[in-house]
């Protein structure tokens, strides 16, 4: 039995240790906010933070973040630049099917957590790993900035 | 998921639905986050569901997939039912194709063609229009008054003397009373919420990953299911070892369905890797010879020995290019595409005591219903649809397999069971979209314009594989977008259906996009061949073509108003699809791989008349992107019938570097509302090709127009 620490609490893991985080996250702790596109890294549905960094969680085994601080979209709403990023999809109206979004959401909050004043450079570097199949990129590329001046 | 959504789903199969005059009663809805009713439902009509805790759900017969129709079907009935679109709930219609079956698709219960707004433009008014009459009706004989001393504003009906009433309060009342036949609504002038510019009503949830995808599903006691299928698509099992499978953690069970085998198992991990341990002998079937560049060889050779269907013709166009001494020749070819929506496909099925519930991502709820009532011998009444949000369309969710699939293995193991497919799997057994081979021709008078022209497109009908059309009757949406605006005197114009040998299936814009980079390219090479600009060369051609011609125009005006940088170029195509008139200009340059780099796209669209502008805007930067990337990089292909590509390292996408800026202009217009969801995902592919073509000199005519594609032409 492992113990995952989730948006700051620990949570009992019953799972093998070489199961991604992302289906402990879903299929055991039940929290599907988080979302499986293509398990090897490639689309970035996944991303969640461990210990703030972005990583993809299809491909990162529960036994690699043992007591360290997995954080994942359910917690964005509770942290200031989470939530200033989450405002600004809304004002944007970035989604359209949604099904990245919890991705693209956790990535650009990680890139504003250690840049306050992306350029477009630094937008396409960090939301590289994020596929979006609707292409709403033009939206997520505003959001991203109207978030930065929100934080400014 | 809350708990109340939960409760619905168990009482689902307990409840009956009933239709009688119209009025559907009892009738529980899977709705999302917090919206179900709490209070008593009452349903004064299939599309109005108001409770006596005045909440309000307005039910989408379409399936949210992104293209907005969550938001854009209740915006129509608010319109008229005169309520706050950010005060309703919404759900999506359970199965019933007499109520909510779409004329414009046969009367299917179906998403797809970019019709939600179109068929639904009309009757969904009128649908709200009925509820505010019978809530009117009930407030006046609550009130013992005229109807006509009466309004229904803002959720309430208003009276004489400072009278009001909640559609709440009326909800029982207004549910007994007639439905009203004849209803009338508003001129479009004193629209206040159509035509406005409205937020997504499902935005909230889908940025705190609260919204329910149906790979989100959850049931009580449900378990996981992973299925191995025949590498090649139509192959059957021979045989199977399970023992090593069975013997892994976490695994339930092992049962074989018709598509394969499927490992059951306490999670989808467990499931999937315990999958990987079955020792499958697999019978491959007539598809294991299969191979792209031999199926295009066979629709090539079919374009010359097969049966033309006529499209149109005018005059004798073969006899006046045969007779000409100036005569353009060109052969386009469209490549194999997978769907690849990011959410794999996955359904739940929950079987019990002689009833199915099916919860998940559709396009098509009856289609679903049907094909698992006679895939498992069920009559069709026995079995509830409940559609989740989807995690992108794009056609795939029209095709029924993965249903059919998990509903098999819940009646096989008498358990709820989600089903859900890897990358891989979704990616290797799709229905993919065809290849096409067009062949044109035209000669050119002394103008340099075009004197006669003939359009051969050869491909394989969808509509043959999805609804059985006969082979020798034409196939309409194969031949969208095939006849091109332009004043040309003679045409001959025809389309020959041959069967490659692999499932199709309809993929955003189905044949537009074939037909508009075999015209579009065309046209600009007959310019070239004339000496011509090609933005003057359509122009003169479009003069009794108002609607084209007008957004050429604004597009055109629009991308020239910046300056072209050196080694930049621009294309310009145009189309008219699904009643939207559009016209495109692609700004490109080569990177230093050689590969094309696109830098803005300008879009100018007249749909017709818009419910949610901002919709529309969305919806042409989505197929914008989405057209990219099959005019740039991606293919499938086949080797002894194997999808070669199996993840989006082989099969990419666009990502954020590589999306354009887009430009859009909307042309305000009172005409009929047309299709948004798809017809930029058309034109964008030739504008690139032409844009290409200019940048470089070399025409590339056989998508998709890689950087080898552009050395080797």
């Amino acid at each position: 039995m492992a113990t995952l620490n989730v948006n700051g609490k620990d949570l009992a893991v019953d799972a093998d240790p070489s199961t991604p985080i992302l289906w402990a996250l879903r299929d055991t702790l039940g929290m599907t906010g988080t979302k499986f596109g293509c398990g090897q890294a490639l689309c970035g549905a996944c991303t969640v933070h461990l210990n703030g960094a972005p990583i993809r969680s299809c491909v990162t085994p529960i036994s690699a973040a043992t007591g360290q601080k997995i954080t994942t979209i359910e917690a964005m709403a509770s942290d200031r630049v989470g939530k200033a990023v989450q405002d600004a999809w809304v004002k944007h109206d970035v989604v359209q099917c949604g099904y990245c979004q919890s991705g693209q959401v956790m990535s650009a909050t990680a890139l504003l957590k250690t840049n306050r004043k992306p350029t477009d450079a630094d937008i396409d570097a960090a939301m590289a790993g994020n596929i979006c199949r609707c292409g709403t990129y033009a939206r997520i590329r505003s959001a991203i900035k109207d978030a930065a001046t929100q934080l400014a | 998921m809350n708990t109340t959504a939960q409760t619905s789903r168990r009482d689902f199969l307990k409840t009956t639905a009933i239709t009688s005059g119209g009025l559907l009663m009892g009738v529980p809805l899977l709705t999302f986050g917090d919206a179900q009713a709490a209070g008593t439902l009452h349903t004064p009509s299939a599309w109005v569901h108001n409770a006596d805790d005045n909440t309000i759900t307005l039910l989408s017969a379409r399936s949210e997939m992104g293209q907005g129709v969550y938001t854009s079907m209740p915006m129509l009935i608010a319109e008229e039912l005169n309520v706050d679109i950010r005060r309703v709930k919404v759900a999506i219609a359970a199965p019933d194709a007499k109520l909510y079956g779409n004329a414009l698709l046969g009367g299917t219960q179906l998403t797809g063609g970019s019709t939600s707004v179109r068929d639904g433009w009309e009757n969904l008014r009128v649908a709200g229009a009925q509820v505010r009459e019978m809530l009117i009706s009930a407030a006046a004989a609550r009130w013992n008054v005229d109807r006509s001393e009466l309004k229904a504003e803002n959720g309430t009906v208003l009276g004489p003397n400072g009278k009001k009433a909640t559609y709440g309060e009326l909800a029982e009342a207004a549910s007994k009373m007639p439905l009203p036949v004849k209803v009338s609504i508003k001129d479009p002038k004193d629209f206040r919420i159509v035509g406005k510019r409205t937020k997504r009503l499902d935005t909230p949830a889908k940025v705190n990953g609260s919204a329910e995808f149906g790979i989100d599903v959850k049931l009580p006691g449900m378990v996981y299911a992973a299925l191995e299928q025949c590498p090649v698509i139509g192959g059957t099992v021979k045989s199977v070892d399970a023992a090593r499978a069975k013997s892994m953690p976490g695994v339930i069970e092992v049962v074989q369905i018709p598509d394969g085998v499927a490992v059951v198992a306490d999670s989808w991990w467990r499931a999937n890797q315990a999958r990987k341990a079955l020792a499958i002998v697999w019978d491959e079937g007539a598809g294991a010879t299969l191979n792209d560049k031999a199926m295009l060889e066979g629709i090539r050779a079919a374009s010359k020995s097969g049966r033309p269907l006529p499209i149109k013709a005018v005059g004798d166009a073969p006899a006046a290019i045969a007779a000409s001494n100036r005569v353009v020749r060109a052969e386009y070819v469209s490549q194999l595409l997978s769907h690849s929506p990011l959410e794999p496909m996955n359904f739940t099925a929950s079987y019990a005591n002689g009833k199915m519930l099916l919860i998940g991502p559709t396009q098509w709820q009856d289609g679903a219903q049907g094909a698992v009532a006679k895939a498992i011998d069920m009559k069709p009444e026995d079995i509830g649809v409940q559609t989740t949000f989807l995690g992108g369309g794009f056609g795939r969710r029209i095709d029924l397999d993965f249903i059919v699939q998990a509903a098999q293995i819940s009646k096989a193991i008498g358990k709820p069971v989600k089903l859900v497919w890897s990358r891989e799997d979704d990616m290797t057994h799709d229905f993919y979209r065809p290849q096409s081979v067009h062949q044109l021709a035209a000669s050119l008078g002394a103008d340099g314009k075009p004197t006669a022209m003939t359009f051969r497109l050869t491909s394989q009908s969808v509509t043959g594989r999805v609804f059985g059309l006969p082979n020798e009757v034409p196939d309409d949406l194969m031949m969208e977008a095939a006849v091109a605006p332009y004043a040309i005197p003679a045409i001959h114009h025809d389309a020959i259906k041959h069967d490659a040998g692999l499932r199709v299936g309809y993929w955003r814009s189905v044949s537009h996009l074939l037909n508009a980079f075999a015209n579009e390219s065309f046209v600009d090479e007959l310019a070239k061949e004339a000496g011509q600009d090609p933005y003057q060369y359509r122009m003169a051609m479009l003069a009794g073509q108002p609607r084209f011609a007008n957004v050429l125009k604004l597009a055109m005006d629009k991308a020239a108003s910046r300056p072209l940088p050196a080694g930049h170029a621009r294309g310009i195509a145009l189309m008219e699809g699904y009643d939207t008139y559009m016209a495109q200009v692609a700004e490109v340059s080569l990177d230093a791989s050689g590969a094309v780099r696109v830098h803005r796209v300008t879009v100018a669209a007249d749909p017709g008349r818009m419910v949610n502008p901002d919709t529309v805007e969305a919806q042409i930067q989505s197929s914008v992107v989405f057209g990219m990337g099959a005019a740039l990089m991606q293919e499938i292909t086949l080797d002894k019938g194997r999808v070669q590509q199996t993840n989006f390292h082989q099969f990419p996408v666009v990502r954020m570097s590589e999306a354009p800026a887009i430009d859009i202009i909307l042309v305000e217009s009172t005409e009929k509302p047309g299709g948004i969801g798809e017809p930029a995902t058309a034109v964008i592919v030739p504008a690139i090709a032409n844009a290409v073509a200019t940048l470089t000199g070399k025409r590339v005519r056989k998508l998709p127009i890689t950087a080898d594609a552009i050395k080797a032409a």
